[in-house]
């Protein structure tokens, strides 16, 4: 029996301007929890749109998301800052990690916002992740002192922090080399052989395919969805 | 909290020549502030207290505040007199020992009584125009200073000298008088009486010490004309500040026109109410524009740090915790800022107290006076601090309400 960690019902995401826009029309999808999604599609097509949506980073014009079984479109934006920093680990293409932090400081902040451990607990913890992402000797050094890949494992660690229940990550290899976006995609796959739930939007078919299931994105819609093995599971082209 | 801090340190300390013009704006702002507040209630202070200890607190006149209602009034509305009183004579304060007597027995202070009047002094052809003021030496030393503000000679010295008379320092330097000699003095009936300077005084108060002497009230009886008469009485009471409402009960019991002496120097007290509120307002402005150099620090900061605040909300920092960062940025450049400025008001008021200046209102040259009032600090420092958390809010709110995605977007 497979428990539902992330799911999103008919999901709507409207810009209203000068000119209406629609960034997601209609999405619906159950992520299962320690799945690993992969989400494809062209430029533009609204792939970050989604997961800002399944992140509570950004509110639906439509449409709900549950997280863990718990509706979310009723919450304050108080609320939804208390979901992000305990349920939801985000990585992004770039690293935004706190530039006058040093690594482990950076790893140690979604701890120490939330305020559940001790110092002593959360030192331990962050130099554990940080240790387990092989950046054991960075810990004391700055952003600045380290690669990108290091950068974007420190941001994982960061990620990791509070144990969410779902990472979405963002193009999270878009800015590394071939070496480090290997490196980052067994992070990743490794996260969700744990338990951990993990959704990625990626350009790369090759990553893409080492995924539990890919989502292809088209206007905004679920345009095709295949099983690890390559074997399509739904199709349901644009009207 | 300690994480909201450490953010903060990490900002401000990265820029510390900014953030050090911010804590000279905060001190230079917070020291003259306290310099000013101690230069002014110091002067405004020693002057009070010259004013307290020169004047009797409460003076009562042989006057009514209206002039009673003429018969001819009372029949004619239409009618109206004028001039009543007789100009000659005073009228004098109607047995005044039982209404001293009774008086004495309920203020809380002493009560003397005067003979005042007018004269014109005349030595070696300089012609002033003088108060005379008719004293009893031994009550005399309960309701005023006098005593004290001898410079030469003794009240008791009065009764020695033929005619006695204690003439202020100020006056006597103009007329070119020492203890001693004699001078003339002429009254108001045209009596002239030839008077004897028993000792010199100076009460600190220019007005006082140019134009007034003392004598017995025998010698002020002799020069009015009216022997016996007392047209003053002079209250000192242990509470200075109670005068307004003795007097208004003073006057209510015997009907004489009792003046306090802050009705006396209304003029002069107004004057400090109009430079007060420039004061405050001045020092006001000095607090809040000494903010505005920490106002520049924290709206340059938020916006270098516009993607930090939108990954900290992000992650899930709530929005007043991530604004209190850049609150906590101008407490500490408040907090240096406002002790420095402590430091630099207490040195500017030590400074301001070695100089010695010119007084008009006493025509002495003396130290400035000081007050030292912790309250000054407190209040300058406390509105410093209001200043500074405000200036940084409303760069902090406008910066923090942005949406991460907004800038998530922007930079990938
Ligand atoms: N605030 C906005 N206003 C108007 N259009 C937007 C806004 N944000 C994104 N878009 C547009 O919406 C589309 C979907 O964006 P996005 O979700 O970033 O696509 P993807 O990540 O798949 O490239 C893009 O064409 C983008 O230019
Ligand atoms: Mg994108």
């Amino acid at each position: 029996m497979t428990e539902v960690a992330l799911q999103a019902v008919e999901l709507v995401r409207r810009i209203e301007g000068v000119v209406s826009h629609t960034l997601v029309n209609g999405i619906d999808l159950a992520v299962n929890k320690g799945e690993f999604v992969a989400i494809t599609g062209p430029s533009g097509s609204g792939k970050s749109s989604l997961l800002y949506l399944l992140g509570l980073l950004d509110a639906p014009s439509e449409g709900e998301i549950m997280i863990c079984g718990q509706p979310t479109s009723k919450l304050s934006e108080t609320e939804r800052a208390d979901v992000r920093l305990t349920k939801c680990g985000f990585v992004f293409q770039f690293h935004f990690l706190l530039p006058e932090f040093t690594s482990l400081d950076n790893v140690l902040l979604p701890m120490r916002a939330a305020g559940r451990m001790t110092e002593g607990e959360m030192r331990e913890r962050g130099l554990a992740l940080l240790g387990s992402l092989g950046l054991g000797e960075h810990a004391n050094k700055r952003p600045n002192q380290l690669s990108g890949g290091q950068r974007q494992r420190v941001a994982i660690a960061r990620a990791l922090a509070n144990r969410p229940e779902i990472i979405v990550a963002d193009e999270p290899t878009g800015a590394l080399d071939t070496a480090s976006t290997e490196q980052v995609f067994s992070i990743l796959r490794d996260i969700a052989d744990q338990g951990q739930t993990v959704v990625v939007v990626t350009h790369d078919p090759a990553l893409a395919a080492r995924a539990d299931r890919r989502i292809h994105i088209v206007d905004g819609k679920i345009a095709e969805i295949t099983g690890r093995d390559g074997g399509e599971l739904v199709c349901e082209m644009g009207s | 909290m300690k994480l909201l801090f450490n953010i903060a340190w990490t900002h401000v300390s990265a820029r510390v020549r900014q953030t050090l013009v911010g804590m000279a704006g905060v001190a230079m702002g917070v020291g003259f502030t306290i310099m000013m507040a101690g230069l002014m209630q110091g002067s405004q202070i020693d002057f009070l207290r010259q004013l307290v200890d020169t004047m009797p607190h409460i003076t009562v006149d042989d006057e009514r505040r209206s002039v009673p209602t003429q018969p001819a009034e009372r029949e004619y509305a239409a009618v109206q007199m004028a001039e009543i009183a007789n100009v000659g004579k005073r009228p004098g304060i109607k047995y005044p020992e039982s209404v001293m007597s009774s008086l004495g027995s309920w203020i809380p202070g002493e009560v003397a009584p005067s003979v005042k009047t007018t004269a014109i002094i005349d030595h070696g052809g300089a012609r002033i125009g003088i108060t005379l003021t008719g004293i009893d030496p031994r009550r005399e030393v309960h309701v005023s200073k006098l005593a004290s503000q001898m410079r030469e000679g003794k009240l008791d010295d009065l009764s020695r000298a033929p005619n006695g008379i204690l003439v202020g320092e100020a006056l006597a330097e103009k007329l070119g008088v020492k203890t001693g000699n004699t001078v003339l003095l002429v009254g108001g009936q045209g009596i002239q009486l030839n008077s004897t300077v028993a000792g010199l005084f100076r009460s600190g108060l220019k007005r006082v010490d140019e134009s007034q002497i003392y004598s017995l009230a025998g010698t002020a009886q002799v020069m009015m004309g009216q022997s016996g008469v007392v047209n003053q009485l002079r209250l000192r009471l242990n509470d200075p500040m109670s005068a307004q409402k003795v007097a208004a009960q003073v006057e209510a019991q015997t009907g004489y026109k009792s003046v306090s002496w802050q009705e006396a120097n209304a003029d002069l007290l107004s004057t400090f109410t109009v430079r007060d509120f420039i004061v405050l307002t001045v020092m006001g402005a000095m607090l809040l524009t000494s903010s505005f150099a920490t106002y520049n620090i924290i709206s340059t900061i938020t916006h270098e740090k516009r993607q930090d605040i939108a990954i900290m909300k992000s992650l899930g920092m709530r929005e007043y915790a991530v604004r209190r960062i850049f609150i906590i940025e101008s407490i500490i450049i408040g907090v240096v800022g406002i002790l420095f400025g402590w430091i630099l008001g207490y040195l500017l008021c030590y400074g301001w107290s070695k100089i010695t200046i010119f007084n008009p209102l006493t025509g002495t040259t003396v130290p400035l006076q000081i007050y030292y009032s912790a309250m000054h600090y407190v209040v300058a420092g406390g509105i410093s601090l209001l200043c500074c958390a405000g200036a940084a809010y409303f760069p902090a709110r406008k910066a923090t309400r942005v949406h991460p995605v907004d800038i998530i977007r922007g930079a990938s």
